[in-house]
């Protein structure tokens, strides 16, 4: 059984969700991340919502994809997840090594950087 | 039946998303945003996407959030990390955000408003479909994202290994080994 007859199977069982309602969703979910970006002052609490962020925008790219029924926006999927768990790692190594230097997790402590 | 599970979904996500913002307690946070990548998993399957869920599951929230645990485990955060993050989150603090924010999202969905949804019916779209595109059309890209985890593997390694006295003299005394190793190469 190829691809093409697999999707053809379980096109009849799906029943259709607005795109624009998925869309919304992956808006109102980026928000909520960039509010988390502006109004925290730990580190932690900043990269948390960076993640809420990335996943709004990946459930934009699968919704659009699922939409016009291409695989190309569970692609997209995979690429933005492996850019997160790459960025992740970076991130929380240089938490680590930020608090391991000014024993603080306060974001406002990373200004003293720049002298 | 499937539009009120979206609905649903969509609520547990959102509504997680939030909370995840504004706790005091980063534990506390990260279960919450557990919450949400979870339910956004359950978005992803019902419109049509069951790669997407399954990789949401089991790197997003297996493997990604579980690297943070980590981390705050290291980090050892205690109640007193709790106070003070309840002394930063005034409300002078997050009221200009939030209403940027707010804005922001009143501006997307007014955009989203009369881009109704048209096009090809929803059909799912298998992980055999996908793995043929990322495999042919998207090959190349694929290589560079190996090189993004290959960076990022090297970078966090280095950054996160401590340096200790002895460990950076046996470096040193290794490199000095190799640079008498190649200079007899040499001669």
């Amino acid at each position: 059984m190829n691809a093409q007859a697999i999707a053809a199977q379980s096109a009849e069982s799906l029943q259709q969700i607005p795109l624009s309602h998925g869309l919304a969703l992956a808006a109102a979910l980026f928000c909520v991340g960039a509010v988390g970006m502006l109004i925290r002052r730990n580190i932690l609490f900043t990269l948390m919502s960076l993640e809420i962020c990335t996943n709004a925008v990946a459930l934009a790219f699968v919704a659009a994809g699922a939409h016009w029924g291409n695989p190309d926006g569970q692609v997209m999927y995979v690429f933005v997840v492996t850019l997160a768990a790459a960025e992740v790692a970076i991130a929380l190594a240089l938490v680590l090594l930020f608090y391991r230097r000014h024993h603080t997790l306060d974001i406002d402590q990373l200004a003293a950087m720049r002298d | 039946m499937e539009l009120v599970s979206f609905y649903i979904s969509a609520l547990i996500a959102l509504m997680a998303s939030l909370l995840a913002v504004i706790s005091r307690n980063a534990v506390h946070a990260l279960l919450m945003l557990i919450v949400s990548l979870l339910a956004v998993a359950c978005i992803f399957y019902q419109i049509g996407a069951p790669l997407a869920a399954a990789l949401q599951v089991i790197v997003y929230a297996g493997a990604i959030l579980v690297l943070m645990v980590f981390v705050i485990m290291m980090l050892n955060q205690g109640k007193a990390a709790v106070d003070q993050e309840t002394q930063w989150l005034a409300r002078e603090n997050w009221l200009a955000p939030a209403s940027l924010a707010g804005a922001l999202l009143v501006m997307m969905l007014y955009l989203l408003w009369d881009s109704a949804s048209r096009g090809a019916a929803a059909r799912s779209v298998s992980a055999a479909e996908v793995g043929l595109a990322m495999y042919s059309k998207y090959l190349l890209v694929v290589e560079l994202a190996s090189f993004v985890l290959l960076a990022g593997l090297v970078g966090a390694f280095h950054l996160a290994r401590r340096h200790t006295a002895d460990s950076a003299a046996s470096t040193n005394n290794a490199a000095s080994t190799e640079s008498v190793k190649s200079a007899r190469g040499v001669r």
